[in-house]
């Protein structure tokens, strides 16, 4: 297992010009990102909705590469949307997902089957070309740019430490530094998308 | 006294021809069709693949098309959702969290099963669907014929104009399979 935070500064350093959706792994990536124009850092509008709304935005921009910092909790609730990424099969679309055994926003109680399950295997059942799964940061490291160098759909499953949070949810210090609507005005005005 | 039979031609404006509903998408410049098969719709579906001006993103679970819809709008495209009012209701959060939420301007095209005209419904899918709509305050159009048609279009300029997710209901499963 692995920081989510290292694991998205090794990340920053390939990311170019990548549009992306860091889910989970919001509170981290908006203090590494320097593009925060093409950065979807949408908190949770409803759980298990992360991977749909990448794969529009992947469908909506095949020029844009988009990558999705998808977490299991989110995908378990989700997993008919493998098939359809895989049917779709956008090029342009970079699937990783964070691995932390946990529900860790809600205190940290386990998913279902949380050790045993490979979403590496079940990406790749669904269809996906590509799928990995790294529980070391340097394979994680070592594998990046080739993974980022060859088209999508991939998926890459990431085991990370939970960060797990106990304080009830109205006394948590606010991550987000913008509203949800401002994100997307902000991508909309870097896309040159009218409204 | 002997009721008279319809003619066919009264029989065609008595159902909703699917013809119709593809130009109401393409008039409003639908790019694609997020959609569950369901049996108001299967003539539609046939018409939307034979069509290359859509893309249809099929999905699993009706709940998953209200993100990728948000997504597919987020980035400049023009989504429809089509799925049956069983679906929409078990979506509720997803139609909250990325659609109402985010201020996405797509229109929900829902087949009405159950839907009897005369309020006595034996399915309790058409029981609940108006009232689902209404606890979200959800906007709907009935759609039942041809003739009802270009309702279609008034939902499609609501949600652009109000920035929501508006309704229409599709209120003819026993002609969904007709050609």
């Amino acid at each position: 297992m692995f920081q989510t935070a290292d694991m998205l500064r090794i990340f920053n350093a390939h990311r170019g010009d990548a549009i992306v959706v860091p889910g989970r792994g919001g509170p981290h990536w908006n203090k590494i990102s320097t593009r925060p124009g093409r950065d979807v850092p949408l908190g949770d509008p409803a759980m298990g909705g992360h991977a749909g709304f990448a794969l529009g935005l992947a469908l909506a921009r095949p020029a844009d590469r988009v990558v999705l910092f998808d977490s299991e909790g989110d995908l378990l609730m989700s997993l008919g949307i493998l098939p359809t990424v895989a049917e779709l099969a956008p090029a342009n679309f970079y699937h990783f997902m964070l691995d932390n055994e946990c529900y860790a926003t809600t205190g940290g109680q386990p998913v279902p089957n949380a050790k045993n399950v490979a979403y590496d295997v079940i990406a790749r059942g669904c269809g996906y070309p590509r799928a990995f799964a790294f529980d070391k940061l340097e394979d994680f490291e070592a594998s990046l740019p080739s993974i980022l160098a060859q088209p999508g759909p991939v998926f890459a499953a990431l085991k990370v430490v939970a960060e797990v949070e106990n304080v009830p949810i109205g006394q948590r210090a606010r991550w987000q530094t913008r509203t949800r609507d401002r994100v997307l005005a902000d991508l909309r005005a870097e896309l040159g998308v009218a409204r | 006294m002997a009721q008279t039979p319809a003619t066919p031609a009264q029989a065609d404006e008595a159902q909703l021809d699917p013809r119709l509903v593809l130009d109401e998408m393409k008039k409003n410049g639908v790019t694609h069709v997020v959609w569950l098969p369901d049996s108001e719709t299967n003539f539609l579906y046939q018409l939307m693949e034979a069509d290359p001006s859509l893309t249809l993103v099929p999905v699993s679970r009706e709940g998953l098309a209200f993100s990728i819809a948000a997504g597919l709008a987020t980035g400049g495209q023009h989504p429809i959702i089509l799925i049956q009012n069983t679906g929409l209701m078990e979506s509720g959060d997803s139609l909250r969290g990325w659609t109402i939420a985010l201020q996405i301007p797509v229109v929900l095209m829902v087949g009405y099963r159950g839907w009897t005209r005369h309020g006595v419904n034996t399915d309790s899918a058409a029981t609940y669907t108006e009232r689902f709509l209404n606890a979200f305050g959800i906007t709907y159009y009935l759609v039942e014929t041809s003739a009802d048609a270009p309702r279609i279009s008034i939902a499609f300029e609501e949600a652009r104009r109000t920035q929501r997710p508006v309704a229409v209901l599709m209120a003819d499963e026993y002609h969904g399979f007709n050609r």
